[in-house]
């Protein structure tokens, strides 16, 4: 029978590792192929289902049609599905040719035998809760050092294939110090690794590198690119918000070992525990990791519907494995997840206090997550100042005696100023100015940069001792004003005066109100700063200039001013009158009043209400020279309060408000309220919820339904991924869809068994780790021999490791590492390093441009990088770092001419180049060899064979020669950076060097994993 | 990357479907290598720059695209769409038979009132277009402009609305139509890279940003994203050698890395390593190409003038002349963003400014296309993400999604035509509408692509640039 040899044939060919040893099995060979083929048509999604059939369920496909089933289990030849996958009519075939994915021969061979054998349905296997296996046995017991290695070496016992062999030792702990801190061994503990033969020194490696800080660090990595972790909006201005104690929450976490049902509980509900700590607000940022906009023109509900979107996406990736969004507008076409189990779930966030546009890039509910040290010192402050302001508030004998003195000067110097109107008032540059009634001026009209005010006022009194100039708010001026700046500030420089000619010099300036660093005294002693009043714009404040020698007056005389006013910005007077006085004594500081504090003092006694008696209790308090000291100190600490509040990092953490109204958005169109409200709910085909009362379920009740021990994804989805993280892919390959659609595990049995083993040891992440690293099946070499590259091309038996180019983080980090100006600190705000200048030119609202960072923060590891996502870091992105606008499971490894020009060209690695060039002359011997010996151990923890010596030699032996002819370009090469270069070093011999050391770090070795 | 046997490996690839792996995605990690050997016609997209698509689904009638990209929402009514109604009805209301219940962006809770065209129309060209007269550079080769009047599109705010146009969806993480085309169709040059983007702004109205997301290569390896050419600093990102490094040094350092990696892959036996090298060859040509792209010194007077630029100064009309010596070069697929066309007030004034910002270099542009004989088998595409109100917004117009316009060009459109219209407001696209997508599938037929079956498969599911909705190829403008 030809045609059976054929398609014998083919199924050796497509299956050179055999997947079909005997029956069928729905998940592992049916379901693949209905989904892919059929369910599109014929499954969940009601809104597509033709001929009101689901080949999804069993029950439904096996149903009785008008005298003819679909499927009759055992016969194929009863079977209309049979007769038409074979049917040769374009009319009746299926899939219909349009679908444009044909059935092959083998599935088409593989449906038949599975209906001859009966036609049973298995749930998907995902949506079944996991048990745990039994450990499969194995002839080979030596082999297996964790039970990881039962599974893999079944399987390969089975198929007559032999593990490889174990790594080297140097290959080993490279690979074991990437995956687990994400950077590269140090020389030390390569040697003493090699040189360890205790049993148990791999193991102490693992133990050591698991507890590195740096572990976190390497972790956090990808957990941040799974919750879309990202320093910016995301949408059209792409402006900055504050996240970063997140990121800080995550790296303690992962190094701290916090059990992974806590980390998700506090994740998605960390607001939400009784007495929350400040860690756990912290962690519920995650809810707001969303992008947003702050684009105006945005419909809040549009973009309150597609944060809503997104959370549900993100959450059913993170925790679920799956491709729940593809719920929000039909139901799932391959998964059963109905559109309303998709709004349902959007619901648990409906409580998220959150805009619909972040105008301003003005976020609401920002939580101050102050370190250990800033709290502290904020407690301190507090205790101070409370103590500083009992002192200022209490009355003693003395300041009771000198407030009725001071309540006494103060109404009698107020009848002693006298209002005086100008009869003329001219701005230099330009504004008018108006004489109003009452005697005030107003300026209006042009609003020119800097100004100059001449005034005129004529005076009849006997003598002259002190000017005052009163600053008054007006509707009309900016902020009120009293100035013309936009904020209504102003700033006064010098007012030059004379009488009838004759000049007259101030002997001090004092102020009712100044700015700090703006004091009223600078007007008179030519300070640059001049006079100001921010804050207290949209008040009137007062300054009083006394006359250093007073003038005795026998006739009219005319008093001109001359008001500088240089400061720019419109820096000028807006509203002002004046006052003159006869009185030497009343011109004193203390009894500058405003209108309302005159009043006051005027009134008796008794008319004076309680709330005015504080008003002047208050001006005496802030005026007295008995307080002189206690204000010092009272401003001092409030000013250091405030300079400690500012520097605390916010983060967006997660505020629970009344829940917003869900409802089911049909076709996702978020005009359209027709749709049916929803409450908090699960999806339908998955576990109910625990829960007793009738309550309105919250995100809390999700964390917990999630980290229930029935939930049959969450486990497995993580599980899987930490495979991935250190074999290379996962169990299931799609880590991003464990539904109908996504891979059946190479390793059914083991997936379930470590999601099992990871969920009934504690959610224990670290445990699981070691068990995976510790195995054999790890530390197999990663070089396949020709006979295993033909039988499992795609490594799907684990019979060697896998191997694959560093995350972008972790090649910028080993090469700061081999240069030695690697930063180790843990966490703190997102870093600039070197970006090529004007890479951000196409941000707008506002226009910025990069500063890289200087010092320290330049050296810092690459999970600390700003993430601006719309335009995230050049050399980064380059390496496949995602921009973290939605969730991704698995970055791409590419390989791309960029990647070249940015190892080659990019000032980080040049200027990494050049330290580790420094290095190596200083700390690596005198001679060509050592010096390569100590380049090679440090970058590639191995020794350089000959040929490498050879070539080695070769570039920088003609680039000595290079640069012995141009010094000039041996100095320009060793700008590079910020970096300085050391001292008692050859410039040529480290300019040489630099190439030999740019060469190493752009080797494929130096970024791979083996 | 997983090693792969490269003959088992296609093979099994071939046949290979059951066992979880999309087709595209195994093509992706496959053809580094297995097509090498097949093609090595320098003209060709051969070895690394070969497509996936082999052979292609029908005969092609385009090789490239730029897409000329008026960002901030080209209003349609002071370009192509000449309504004569709105200016009777300047001043009155709207009619709410329109407007009720429909999206609006600034304008939400605002009266809503017609604004007449702010620029008088004229006829053009043998077939008689109706153009802005702000554009008589264009009207001199209207009867090159096959003009759609019929756009509409789901997005409202212009990062969403670029996103939809450039990716298919409003969803960030899809591949940019440019990387669709370098994945399926591969790139011709070897010398640069196969999708380039060139911005500038505008000095009338403010500048749009323009995500990188919009040429990103979202879930498709990222060796397809476009590449981004600057005006300052280097054209490329980290083209520029470092200070103190001469092209020889420069050249030994490559020459030395790629036979470290060589001797080193005996040890290994990496196929990654092969096609490091040759990353590092290409990344090395680069640095000679890029800048005998961007030297202009081979360019007539003549040239400059007629696209009105001294070349070199980042404006459209410079990213103009520099589009056409890209294309000249093999490149596949060239955007050039134009960000200053958010008109939300004066648009009369903005509209002068802008107009000839883009009129004579554009239509310089298409006619140089000819004399180069790259017009026959070039589509040009221009227009924005959405239209603007026939409502005002003071002196401006807000955005509007339900009806715009846009041009099409090059020898496999029908040119001298307008196709589709809008009501007498200018407000819904009645008349054969055309949908983002309907563009899509056209743009991907004259590359020879079936839209339907040009998909990747991501999170389980086969992804298309045209998305889940149906989309339609528009017949009535093919050539």
């Amino acid at each position: 029978m030809p045609a059976v040899r054929i398609l014998f044939l083919i199924v050796l060919i497509v299956f050179p590792i055999g997947l079909f040893a005997g029956e069928i099995e729905f998940n592992r060979d049916i379901r693949p192929i209905l989904s892919d083929k059929c369910f599109a048509c014929h499954g969940p999604d009601s809104s597509h289902r033709e001929a009101e059939l689901r080949l999804d369920e069993r029950e439904n496909a096996l149903q009785e049609r008008d005298g003819h089933r679909v499927i009759t289990p055992g016969k194929p030849g009863m079977s209309e599905l049979v007769a038409r996958i074979l049917s040769t009519d374009e009319l009746t075939v299926m899939p219909p040719p349009e679908h444009g994915k044909p059935l092959t021969p083998e599935e088409i061979k593989t449906l038949k035998q599975w209906i001859a054998e009966g036609a049973e349905y298995q749930q998907h296997w995902s949506f079944i809760a996991s048990t745990r296996p039994e450990l499969p046995t194995v002839t080979n017991q030596s082999w297996v050092k964790t039970p990881i290695d039962a599974f893999i070496l079944h399987r390969l016992e089975a198929e007559g294939i032999q593990p490889s062999a174990p790594a080297n030792r140097q290959t080993l702990l490279r690979r074991l110090s990437f995956d687990l801190t994400g950077l590269p061994p140090t020389p030390a503990q390569v040697e003493a690794f090699t040189n360890d033969q205790s049993p148990d020194a791999y193991e102490k490696m693992v133990d050591e590198l698991l507890a590195s800080p740096h572990y976190g660090e390497r972790l956090a990595i990808y957990w941040l690119d799974l919750v879309r972790y990202a320093d910016t909006l995301g949408y059209h201005g792409d402006q900055v918000r504050s996240v970063s104690p997140y990121r800080d929450y995550v790296i303690n976490a992962f190094n701290d070992n916090k059990p992974f049902d806590q980390f998700t509980i506090e994740n998605l509900a960390g607001d939400l525990l009784p007495e929350a700590s400040l860690e756990q607000k912290v962690a519920s940022t995650y809810n707001r990791l969303n992008r947003a906009s702050g684009e105006g023109g945005v419909q809040p509900k549009e973009y309150l519907a597609k944060y809503s979107a997104d959370r549900v996406r993100t959450t059913g990736a993170v925790w679920l494995g799956s491709t729940f969004g593809c719920a929000e507008c039909h139901d799932h076409k391959f998964d059963p997840f109905t559109t309303k189990d998709f709004y349902s779930f959007a619901a648990f966030f409906a409580d998220v206090k959150e805009q619909g546009i972040v105008s301003g890039a003005k976020h609401i509910a920002q939580l101050p997550v102050p370190t250990d040290a800033q709290s502290k010192e904020l407690n301190e402050l507090s205790i101070q100042l409370a103590a500083v302001l009992t002192e200022f508030d209490r009355h003693t004998p003395e300041r009771d005696q000198a407030f009725v003195i001071w309540k006494q000067e103060l109404a009698n110097a107020a009848n002693q100023w006298v209002p005086v109107t100008p009869t003329q008032a001219v701005s230099t540059g330009g504004a008018t100015l108006t004489v109003q009634e009452g005697g005030s001026v107003l300026a209006s009209g042009k609003n020119p940069d800097k100004d100059l005010y001449e005034i005129v006022i004529p005076l009849t009194l006997k003598k002259l001792c002190g000017l005052r100039l009163e600053i008054l708010p007006h509707d009309l001026l900016p902020a009120k004003g009293p100035g013309r700046a936009g904020n209504g500030n102003l700033v006064l420089h010098k007012v030059e005066a004379t009488l009838n000619g004759k000049p007259v010099e101030w002997k001090s300036g004092v102020a009712t109100h100044s700015q700090v660093n703006h004091s009223g005294e600078y007007v008179v002693s030519g300070h640059k700063n001049g006079w100001a009043i921010l804050p207290e714009t949209g008040k009137a404040h007062s300054l009083l200039l006394q006359l250093k020698t007073p003038v005795e007056v026998s006739e009219a005389i005319t008093l001109k001013l001359r008001m500088h006013q240089n400061h720019g910005g419109a820096h000028s007077l807006g509203h002002f009158r004046f006052y003159v006085t006869e009185s030497a004594e009343q011109a004193s500081p203390q009894s500058l009043a405003n209108d309302q504090l005159v009043a006051i003092v005027k009134k008796p006694e008794p008319e004076r209400s309680d709330a005015e008696q504080q008003t002047l209790w208050n001006e005496f308090r802030s005026r007295t020279p008995l307080l002189a000291e206690v204000r010092k100190q009272r401003d001092m600490l409030q000013n250091r309060k405030k300079v400690v509040e500012a520097a605390v990092v916010t983060t967006l953490a997660t505020e629970a408000t009344q829940p917003r109204e869900i409802r089911v958005l049909p076709r996702g169109n978020w005009m359209d309220d027709s749709g049916q409200v929803v409450t908090p709910q699960f999806p339908g085909f998955m576990p109910p919820a625990d829960v007793k009362d009738d309550r309105r379920l919250n995100r809390l009740d999700l964390a917990r339904w999630l980290m229930n021990d029935e939930n049959p994804l969450v486990a497995r989805t993580f599980v899987n991924r930490l495979w991935m993280l250190y074999f290379g892919h996962g169990i299931s390959r799609s880590v991003d869809d464990l539904g109908s659609q996504g891979s059946w595990p190479t390793h059914p049995e083991l997936l379930d068994w470590l999601a099992v083993d990871f969920r009934e040891n504690n959610w224990d992440i670290k445990r699981v780790i070691k068990m995976m690293v510790m195995s054999n099946t790890y530390r197999q070499s990663s070089k396949p021999s020709s006979e295993l590259r033909a039988r499992d091309p795609y490594n799907k038996l684990y019979a060697r490791q896998s191997r694959w180019r560093l995350e972008a983080e972790m090649i910028r980090d080993n090469a700061l590492a081999v240069s030695g100006l690697l930063v180790d600190e843990l966490g703190g705000k997102s870093v600039m390093p070197y970006q090529p200048a004007g890479y951000w030119s196409q941000l707008n609202f506002p226009k910025r441009s990069y500063q890289a960072d200087k010092g320290n923060a330049q050296y810092r590891r690459g999970v600390y990088t700003h993430w601006q996502r719309t335009f995230l870091h050049p050399s980064l992105l380059a390496f496949d770092a995602p921009a973290r606008e939605e969730c991704t499971a698995r970055r791409e490894r590419s390989n791309t001419p960029i990647q070249a020009l940015v190892l080659l060209n990019d000032p980080t690695y040049v200027e990494a180049a050049r330290k580790f060039a420094e290095r190596i002359l200083k700390v690596g011997g005198s001679n060509f060899e050592s010096r390569l010996e100590f380049a090679w151990q440090l970058a590639l923890s191995r020794t350089p064979t000959n040929e490498e010596n050879r070539l080695m030699k070769e570039i920088v032996d003609s680039h000595r020669e290079f640069y012995s002819q141009d010094a000039a370009a041996a100095g320009q090469l060793l700008r590079s950076g910020i970096a300085p270069v050391v001292a008692g070093v050859d410039r040529i011999e480290l300019a040489s060097w630099t190439a030999a050391a740019r060469t190493i770090l752009n080797l494929h070795e130096a970024i791979t994993r083996y | 990357m997983n090693q792969i046997p490269i003959e088992l490996a296609r093979r099994s690839f071939l046949k290979n479907s059951v066992m979880g792996f999309g087709s595209a995605a195994l093509m992706s990690l496959l053809q580094d290598d297995m097509l090498a050997a097949e093609k090595a016609s320098p003209q060709k997209p051969s070895g690394d720059f070969a497509g996936v698509l082999q052979p292609l689904h029908f005969p092609t009638k385009v090789k490239r695209i730029v897409h000329l990209c008026m960002a901030g929402g080209m209003t349609h009514l002071e370009t192509f769409d000449h309504k004569p109604k709105l200016a009777e009805m300047n001043g009155k209301p709207m009619p709410e038979s329109l407007t009720a219940g429909q999206q609006i962006a600034q304008l939400q809770g605002r009266k809503l009132t017609c604004l007449a065209p702010q620029h008088p129309f004229q006829k053009y060209g043998e077939s008689g277009q109706e153009i802005c007269s702000l554009f008589p550079h264009l009207g001199s080769i209207a009867d090159d402009l096959c003009i759609v009047k019929s756009m509409h599109t789901d997005q409202i705010n212009h990062d969403p609305a670029h996103t939809l146009f450039n990716t298919g969806s409003s969803i960030a993480g899809r591949p940019s139509m440019g990387s669709w085309l370098l994945y399926g169709l591969g790139q011709e040059t070897q010398n640069m890279p196969g999708y380039v983007v060139l911005t500038s702004v505008g000095r009338g109205g403010q500048s749009q940003p323009i995500a990188a997301r919009q040429w990103h290569s979202g879930f498709l390896p990222s060796r397809y994203q476009g590449v981004q050419f600057h005006s300052t600093g280097a054209p490329v990102l980290y083209l520029n050698r470092p200070d103190g490094v001469g092209l020889s040094q420069q050249k030994q350092v490559i020459d030395t890395v790629n036979q470290l990696n060589r001797n080193f892959n005996e040890a290994v036996d990496d196929p990654e390593i092969k096609t490091r090298i040759r990353q590092y060859e290409m990344a090395f040509r680069m640095q000679t190409s890029v800048p005998e792209l961007m030297d202009l010194s081979g360019e007539t007077k003549e040239t400059f003038e007629s696209y009105g630029t001294k070349g070199g100064e980042g404006t459209y009309a410079s990213n103009c002349l520099l589009a056409r010596r890209l294309l000249e070069r093999g490149v596949r697929f060239v955007q050039l963003y134009h960000r200053g066309w958010d008109h939300h007030g004066n648009l009369k004034g903005s509209m002068e400014t802008t107009s000839k910002e883009v009129d004579q270099s554009t239509a310089a542009f298409i006619k140089d296309l000819k004399q180069h004989g790259l017009f026959e088998d070039t589509l040009i595409v221009f227009g924005g993400e959405f239209g603007r109100t026939p409502m005002a917004q003071g002196s401006g117009r807000d955005h509007h999604i339900k009806g715009y316009s846009m041009f099409l060009s090059g020898g496999a459109v029908k040119n001298g035509l307008s196709y589709g219209g809008t009501d007498d407001f200018g407000y819904n696209a009645v008349d054969n509408p055309v949908h983002v997508r309907d563009f899509h599938a056209t743009m991907l037929k004259l590359f020879g692509i079936d839209h339907k079956r040009f998909t990747y498969k991501f999170q389980g599911l086969d992804f298309r640039l045209t998305g889940v909705e149906e989309a339609h190829v528009i017949k009535n403008i093919l050539a």
